[in-house]
């Protein structure tokens, strides 16, 4: 098989479409990740002994079992339990959900990372709890986890091909698309390569720049 | 001296000494099988200064983070102006302080700690209002206004928008003493507030305290190995030794001519440091 370069070029609206849709799985997917992840470690850290428990039992379950059947649940399962979700809002949630366990050990470390000095010093002004987090601890841990956070949203977006087994139509499904119509997976599956790369590359400098700047 | 200070307690317990800002109750702190504070009692009238001295490890420093609640009680109790600041009233029974209940008494407290903790994510004003606007219930604008006043009386009105960063250790604690005193405490503890600073530095941080003592009716209680600043500031210097006081006097009295050996020897040591 020969690379056929008028074929390429035909088929590439296709892909590009399919890339949109990769990138808007991949923001909707890391929002979902970047706040539900925040949420998962400030509960790790509640008074209550349930609450940190059964937060630490949700993240450990959905970290020790594949996203894809996570996915294939989320689609195929909860309709049968009466909660249809179309395959982009299935592929979001399960995204996000997956992502937010690790990034909330991300956040984890970066809170621990603030010093107990700066707790002390709140206590002592009497801020109040919420005011803590919002004005001291959590300007402090985000910034310096902003690098590792970065890694995550990359990784996310280099796992949306999953989403192609719940009939959401990224880059892959495009890609597959067009090879079962036409006989030709060359041309199709090189460009979702490059096209993946040619996203990837300038995302990896990118947080590469905030490692620079927030330093470790 | 131990059944003394014991007795004179007790009688003190039954009785309300009005002016009283501070009272610990045979408080005990232990770390493990560690005693830091052995049935400690320990009084400071409103307005008092006290020095507290004594070698590392003595429970010193204990003490001021045991009143700004950083540290648990294991038993005994502490007042603060009259309010118990480790048990309270509900019902007709008395029980731990609750979350609530704590913060109300410890709103009377300020404190300013060795390593300044101030808050590297603002600025040296935000540092001083942020506080005030959210604990006080101050406008922005005057929460503000009062921060500007206090960085000017700490000698740092030109650096109210500079990051802590970008100040030196004598800068970042003459802001945390501004920061303590924006909340307007009755009581300020000062926890070796000079040990981290270079020497150089040490001079300008003691003389904002000194104008604070001059200027104010502030109960402070202060762990310090500056001597000279002791005796210029303090009411009374208590000499701790193995979770307890072993001795206490006017400053005076307790620098030119201390009863107890433990005390001979500490003074020794650290007028011989200097």
């Amino acid at each position: 098989m020969t690379w056929d370069w008028e074929f390429a070029r035909d088929i590439l609206p296709d892909l590009l479409r399919g890339l949109i849709v990769t990138i808007q799985a991949t923001l909707v997917g890391s929002v979902a990740a970047l706040v539900l992840g925040l949420v998962l470690a400030l509960l790790r850290r509640s008074s209550l002994l349930p609450v940190r428990l059964a937060t630490k039992a949700f993240i450990e379950f959905v970290r020790s079992t594949p996203l894809l059947v996570q996915l294939y649940f989320l689609f195929f399962v909860l309709p049968t339990l009466g909660v249809t979700l179309s395959g982009f809002q299935a592929g979001v949630i399960g995204l996000g959900v997956h992502y937010a366990t690790y990034t909330s050990e991300v956040y984890r470390a970066g809170i621990e990372g603030v010093p107990r000095g700066q707790w002390e010093a709140a206590t002592a002004l009497n801020l109040p709890t919420s005011r803590v987090w919002r004005s001291v601890i959590l300007p402090q841990a985000i910034p310096r986890v902003l690098p590792a956070l970065g890694n995550y949203v990359i990784a996310m977006f280099k796992e949306t091909p999953l989403l192609s087994a719940i009939t959401v139509f990224e880059m892959l499904a495009e890609a597959k698309a067009i090879s079962s119509q036409t006989f030709r997976s060359l041309e199709a599956f090189t460009l979702v390569g490059v096209l993946f790369l040619l996203v990837s590359l300038p995302a990896a400098f990118a947080v590469r720049r905030l490692e620079r700047r927030y330093g470790h | 001296m131990d059944i003394e200070a014991h007795t004179g307690t007790v009688d003190r317990a039954d009785e309300t000494v009005a002016d009283e800002m501070i009272r610990f109750e045979k408080v005990v702190k232990r770390y493990g099988d560690n005693v830091v504070l052995n049935k400690l009692d320990f009084h400071a009238a409103a307005g008092e200064r006290i020095t507290l001295i004594g070698p590392s490890g003595s429970g010193k420093t204990t003490i001021l983070r045991m009143l700004m609640t950083l540290e648990t009680v294991d038993e005994g109790r502490i007042f603060v102006d009259g309010e118990s600041l480790t048990h309270m009233q509900r019902g007709d029974t008395e029980v731990l302080a609750d979350d609530k209940h704590v913060r109300k008494v410890r709103k009377k407290i300020g404190m300013v700690f060795q390593q300044f903790n101030l808050f590297p994510n603002m600025r040296a004003l935000r540092n001083v209002a942020e506080a005030p606007m959210h604990v006080l219930g101050l406008s922005r604008d005057d929460a503000e206004t009062n921060a500007r006043r206090l960085l000017d009386l700490v000698g740092l009105a030109d650096k109210t928008d500079a990051y802590p960063s970008q100040l030196s250790g004598g800068q970042q604690q003459r802001v945390a003493i501004a920061r303590a005193c924006a909340m307007q405490p009755k009581i300020l503890l000062l926890d070796e507030v000079t040990s981290a600073l270079d020497p150089e530095l040490v001079a300008e941080v003691l003389d904002v305290l000194r104008n604070i003592a001059a200027t104010t009716d502030i109960t402070m209680l202060c762990v310090t190995h500056e001597m000279k600043f002791a005796r210029d500031i303090s009411d009374r210097v208590l000499m701790f030794n193995d979770g307890q006081i072993i001795e206490q006097a006017p400053p005076d009295k307790l620098f030119s001519a201390p009863e107890h050996e433990r005390t001979k020897a500490f003074l020794r040591a650290v007028l011989e440091e200097r």
